[in-house]
């Protein structure tokens, strides 16, 4: 493997007295498609937000692009990242919601162009140039002056997803983006993923509970059990041939035709 | 009926002050309450606890007394003289009404839901543009049906400069009512119907700011 764009060392992660990542170590590889499984309260979600700076660790190190995301060096050796320095280690790191977290007061196209115009200070025409080919992938080509609260679920998951992608991520994170869908709208949007990963430049990874997405796409599954990672490895390993009782009774509750695991 | 036009003409001569304590007291009020609401919002503790301060013991007392204090006690015990007493009634009116509006602007900022500042810092947006892009504009249309209502309230304030002397419609209402006794009920009358008409405007833009409110925020 090239050079990891991810590295986490030791890392650990308390909320008041719990402790919700006790010791991750992790390297995420440049055009890696990882999926992030486990039980609810087993730190997926945690594991994301730390590399997208809306938490800090507890302890360890997390590294982007061989840049220490959150201290920078000093006089005085490693100090707390500012608010500075953290815009210039995040900028290739995009994320995407559970709950979309649109700009409700923006329009679609705005919604995508306000970051590259006043982030990347690109010129209006030609973030407007990159949002329109984004939502066009994304199949909302023809939605664009519309608000977030015109849009279902799963076209206000695909414009967060164009939102995200104009900022050209290295990194794209994906926060269980279908659990808050109805169930027929998930399709729609795991079809808009399944694109991005066979496109293949970007790193992905994804906090899912869809198993037979994981198999599909992903490149390697993570298990995360009670905040450490219990079990790494390729989809067919991890989900077809589960080794550990854990894995076993946590995948034993999603039933699929596509893998067994008994 | 003669005496019905008689005395409005002469609440007529009061209308200019009224609207001009009106209209700076709006703009001041308007500026102290988002500055002093951002500040609240802010997590420098200095900025914080300071405005803080300031907000409580503007609330916390009678606005007649301000401005009493303003226009008279000022004056005598630093020499400070705000130019004319019309300025002092207008510095009353806003810090008092600053004070209290400040609150809305910090709830409404308190309000916007936090996933749209994670939304901002995924996109790499600054402190100071996810407050600007994202947080006020939706923090803003959350404030307006309230702020129409302190619009209101800040006209029939403007009342109270008549007390330190000020010739707003209400202080010519009273000079009449001295020199004819017998029309008190009608001046009153008469001087409560000016201030009714004037709040129509405002009534009028509240409810329209409900409307508008509904529409574009994420609520936490």
């Amino acid at each position: 493997m090239s050079e990891p764009i991810a590295k986490y060392r030791d890392v650990h992660k308390s909320f008041g007295d719990v402790e919700v990542l006790k010791g991750i170590d992790l390297d995420i590889g440049p055009a890696e498609k990882v999926a992030l499984i486990g039980p609810s309260g087993s730190g997926k979600t945690t594991i994301i937000r730390l590399l997208m700076t809306l938490e800090n660790p507890t302890s360890g190190t997390i590294e982007v692009n061989g840049k220490n995301l959150w201290h920078m060096e000093s006089k005085n050796g490693l100090v707390p990242a500012n608010e500075k320095y953290l815009r210039e280690v995040r900028g290739d790191i995009g994320m995407v919601f559970q709950h979309f977290n649109l700009f409700p007061h923006m329009t679609i196209l705005e919604n995508c162009m306000t970051a590259p115009i006043h982030v990347k200070k690109e010129s209006k025409a030609s973030a407007r140039k990159r949002s329109l080919e984004m939502l066009e992938k994304v199949g909302l080509g023809d939605k664009v002056d519309l608000y977030p609260s015109q849009l279902s679920g799963g076209q206000k998951q695909r414009v967060a997803m164009a939102r995200a992608l104009v900022m050209r991520p290295k990194i794209m994170l994906f926060d269980e983006v279908t659990s808050a869908l109805d169930p027929e709208l998930v399709g729609e949007v795991l079809e808009v993923i399944r694109d991005l990963a066979k496109e293949g430049d970007m790193a992905m990874i994804l906090v899912t509970h869809e198993m037979d997405f994981a198999l599909d796409i992903a490149d390697r599954v993570l298990f995360l059990n009670d905040g450490v990672i219990e079990a790494d490895g390729p989809p067919s390993e991890i989900i077809g041939n589960p080794q550990s009782e854990r894995l076993k009774d946590f995948l034993s509750r999603f039933t699929s035709s596509n893998y067994s695991h008994s | 009926m003669d005496s019905i036009i008689e005395i409005s003409l002469v609440l007529l001569k009061g209308i200019k002050v009224t609207l001009i304590v009106l209209f700076f007291s709006i703009i001041f009020s308007t500026v102290i309450a988002l500055v002093a609401g951002l500040s609240r919002s802010s997590s420098n503790l200095l900025l914080n606890k300071f405005t803080g301060f300031y907000v409580e013991i503007f609330r916390g007392t009678s606005l007649i007394v301000q401005l009493f204090w303003f226009s008279y006690a000022l004056p005598g015990l630093f020499n400070i003289h705000l130019g004319s007493d019309i300025w002092a009634g207008i510095l009353a009116i806003s810090l008092n009404y600053g004070a209290y509006m400040s609150e809305i602007v910090r709830g409404s900022i308190a309000a916007v839901a936090p996933g749209q500042t994670e939304a901002s810092i995924a996109l790499n947006m600054s402190k100071f543009q996810r407050m600007r892009m994202v947080i006020l504009p939706q923090a803003v249309r959350m404030m307006l049906p309230e702020y129409g209502n302190y619009l209101i309230q800040i006209l029939k304030a403007t009342s109270l400069v008549s007390l330190i002397g000020l010739t707003d419609i209400l202080y010519y209402g009273d000079i009449y009512r001295s020199t004819h006794l017998s029309e008190a009920p009608i001046v009153y009358l008469l001087v409560l119907i000016f201030y009714f008409i004037l709040a129509l405007p405002l009534i009028a833009f509240t409810r329209k700011m409900e409307k508008v409110s509904k529409k574009g925020v994420a609520h936490g």
